[in-house]
């Protein structure tokens, strides 16, 4: 177990060893953020994926070219420089073959995608065969080498990061543009594929970068993980690429110093984790759209919904009894109540616990019966109305089924307009009732039980 | 109307044509080697509320797409007050399709509606105040100034809409192309929309909509051009909204409501 100390210097890149090491991944990790966020919402993150495994042929002839050169092939930029090219001639064939034929995207990233890593296997066999490959490493850009990062790593992580935040800063706003309503950019005379080439240029540029610290298999893990981990905490792009670039430098940053105190775990693999954790959370907590929020925001609509399905059912059943001009506010049975929807008993116990705890209805246990409260009158009355407006309007302009009407009425005068509803008023025979004019229902009423 | 065109181009030394805010000649557009539209000629006088209409698959959007430049035309040209579309593109407003964008893209109402100025703010910079303001004013004037604020998916169809008509409006455009802006909305956003193209009209904008609703053609449109591959008719609604038009435009697939809206023609 490493101690307090080593772990604390570590974090703090106060370690001579691990400090370069830490350093690229977290820079890495902020660059992965940021183009991940683009990729992902202009729907290519499979396109990444692509990309990655198809650096891996580029690799292999770059090698093979700087030895028949004369070097000993291991020049990193060559390498690189090899799997880059390699990469956009990936994306090339994916965007041909869609283009050009039939063949539909996911099919033509599958093909490309596994036949350009299975040439990579390929190319790399033959090199293991030649004198100077053995030796050469080269596997390591499959998995990643985190540990094994030198200065020259870090000068070109340096490089793409600056360029990457640097392109984002200064065309922020054409990528928002075209990555939202490609074809509106189009028609202002935004240079549609000038952009996207750029785009694509940035991502070909953060993978091969890092190629060697998580490897090509799992930096498509580090371009989207932090991004989709964003997204489900803010609604505004700036602040979920913020975000975003954050997670992914904190997942650099804790990856690579877990993956140095135990040296059998591949630093790659533990960035990725790490990611993903924070992705986990991100899913279950992020405010916007996670997953506890969703539940929350759902329950609280069964709520609202239950409230007026009881106040309606209850303003029907004393409108049902009522006798001359005004509504007089009597107990009403539960079994009456029941009787109405098809609701279970416990869903409509809990339905009016919570009317009561809003001091809607009061209950009577003895009797178990149930009686508005003057508010809960005026509520209702309210809550009908709306109901029937809606029913009507539905009815007369949209050619839906009377019984099939039903939908949640808050916001009538909003959606219809004031016009709309006071036409849909003066069609029903209305009558005033808790400070509300409710109309008739539109349709016979169905007495309860 | 006319007496207005005829003085307008005795005015300019160029042809009438010239003048007209959209002039398509011999126009053809081919996806995978079938023809989508054929041999298009077209203008359209200025001032006018144009209803492009026709069934599925007869090249509405392929029409308004190819006058954009936004699909490569086979053969043809499409002049824009006389220029080509390059360069006459400020004068010109575009709504797409709402199903064309993704609408839980991580933007709010306000960031839509100003993308209609990035044409004008230009390379690199930023969106300014001055453009907010613009766009907080396009917002208002469809009725959304209360939904600046809110992320696009947590708007309604209909307000998505209006949205999209937001950020046309915040063009300043000359003339308008709309596609489909009345599919699938409310009976507030239809009110809502029929309200703007008339004051569009009114400020002395063209505006070319492609339209579904055969019954509300002749009530919305003065003018209409019947599509189906091929302009099977144009002109002012009431001279070539006629059935003998329509069952040459739909062919067998005239529907019962195509039927009734030759009703409300005739009954005028």
């Amino acid at each position: 177990m490493p101690e307090l100390a080593d772990i604390w210097n570590v974090l703090f890149l106060r370690d001579y060893n691990t400090r370069l090491v830490v350093i690229c991944t977290i820079l890495l990790g902020c660059a992965c953020g940021l183009m991940g966020g683009f990729l992902l919402l202009r729907k290519r993150s499979l396109m990444g994926d692509t990309l990655s495994h198809a650096t891996l042929p580029g690799v292999g002839f770059a090698f093979m070219l700087a030895v028949a050169m004369g070097g000993d092939g291991k020049s990193l930029p060559m390498l690189l420089t090899g799997a880059a090219v390699t990469g956009v001639i990936g994306c090339w064939a994916v965007l041909f073959i869609r283009n050009q034929t039939r063949i539909k995207d996911d099919a033509a990233m599958g093909i490309v995608l596994s036949v350009f890593f299975g040439a990579g296997v390929a190319v790399l066999g033959m090199i293991q065969t030649m004198p100077e490959g053995s030796a050469a490493g080269l596997e390591s850009f499959i998995y990643g080498k985190t540990a094994s990062m030198v200065l020259s790593d870090f000068r070109i992580l340096v490089l793409v990061t600056i360029c990457v935040l640097s392109c984002s800063l200064l065309l922020f706003k054409e990528f928002r543009l075209l990555c939202f309503d490609e074809s509106f950019a189009a028609s202002l005379g935004w240079p549609v594929k000038v952009l996207d080439v750029i785009l694509l240029g940035l991502v070909t540029a953060v993978t091969v970068a890092g190629l060697q610290a998580v490897g090509l298999i799992l930096i498509i893990a580090f371009l989207i993980t932090p991004a989709a981990a964003a997204r489900f905490w803010t609604n505004q792009l700036d602040r979920m690429l913020l975000l975003s670039v954050l997670i992914g430098g904190a997942s650099g940053w804790f990856g690579a110093s877990l993956s140095a105190f135990y040296p059998r775990l591949p630093a790659g693999a533990v960035i990725v984790l790490v990611a993903a954790l924070c992705f986990l959370i991100s899913m279950l907590l992020g405010v916007e759209r996670g997953v506890l929020v969703r539940w929350l925001r759902q329950t609280q609509l069964q709520h609202r919904i239950g409230r007026q399905h009881l106040l309606r059912a209850l303003y029907e059943i004393l409108e049902a009894n009522r006798q001359g001009g005004e509504l007089a506010i009597v107990a009403v049975p539960f079994r009456q109540i029941r009787g109405r929807r098809t609701w279970s008993d416990r869903s409509l116990r809990d339905c009016i616990r919570r009317a009561y705890d809003d001091g809607l209805v009061e209950m009577q246990v003895k009797e178990d019966t149930i009686r508005l409260t003057e508010a809960g009158l005026a509520e209702a009355a309210h809550v009908t109305r709306n109901h029937r407006l809606w029913e009507l309007y539905l009815i007369e302009y949209a050619d839906v089924a009377t019984s099939r009407v039903d939908r949640d009425a808050d916001m009538v005068e909003h959606v219809l307009g004031e016009k709309m509803v006071a036409r849909l008023e003066s069609k029903l025979q209305t009558y005033r009732s808790a400070g509300t004019l409710v109309p008739a229902s539109p349709h016979p009423i169905v007495p309860g039980d | 109307m006319n007496v207005v065109s005829k003085e307008l181009s005795s005015h300019s030394e160029s042809l009438p044509e010239l003048k007209s805010p959209l002039a398509i000649r011999d126009l053809t557009v081919a996806y995978h080697r079938k023809p989508v539209i054929w041999d298009i000629d077209l203008s359209i006088p200025e001032g006018k509320l144009v209803s492009i209409v026709g069934p599925n698959g007869a090249g509405k959007s392929t029409l308004i797409k190819a006058c954009l430049d936004l699909i490569p035309r086979s053969s043809g040209e499409v002049m824009i007050y006389g220029q080509s579309y390059e360069k006459e593109r400020k004068r010109v407003g575009y709504v797409p399709q709402r199903e064309s964008v993704d609408w839980d893209f991580p933007v709010s109402a306000l960031d839509v509606v100003a993308m209609g100025t990035y044409g004008q703010i230009g390379w690199f910079r930023r969106v300014s105040k001055r453009a907010k303001a613009l766009s907080m004013q396009a917002l208002e004037r469809v009725g959304l100034g209360d939904y600046a604020h809110r992320q696009i998916s947590q708007l309604s169809g209909g307000q998505q809409q209006r949205t999209f008509l937001a950020r046309a409006l915040v063009q300043d455009a000359d003339i308008y192309f709309m596609d489909e802006p009345f599919a699938a909305v409310d009976a507030a956003t239809e009110r809502a929309i029929v309200e703007l193209l008339k004051d569009l009209q009114k400020r002395g904008k063209t505006v070319l909509v492609v339209h579904h609703d055969l019954a509300t053609v002749p009530q919305y449109f003065d003018w209409t051009v019947l599509l189906n591959m091929r302009v099977v008719a144009a002109g002012p609604t009431e001279e070539v909204f006629t059935q003998e038009n329509l069952r040459r435009t739909y062919g067998g697939k005239l529907t019962l409501l195509t039927q009734a809206a030759n009703e409300v023609v005739q009954s005028r």
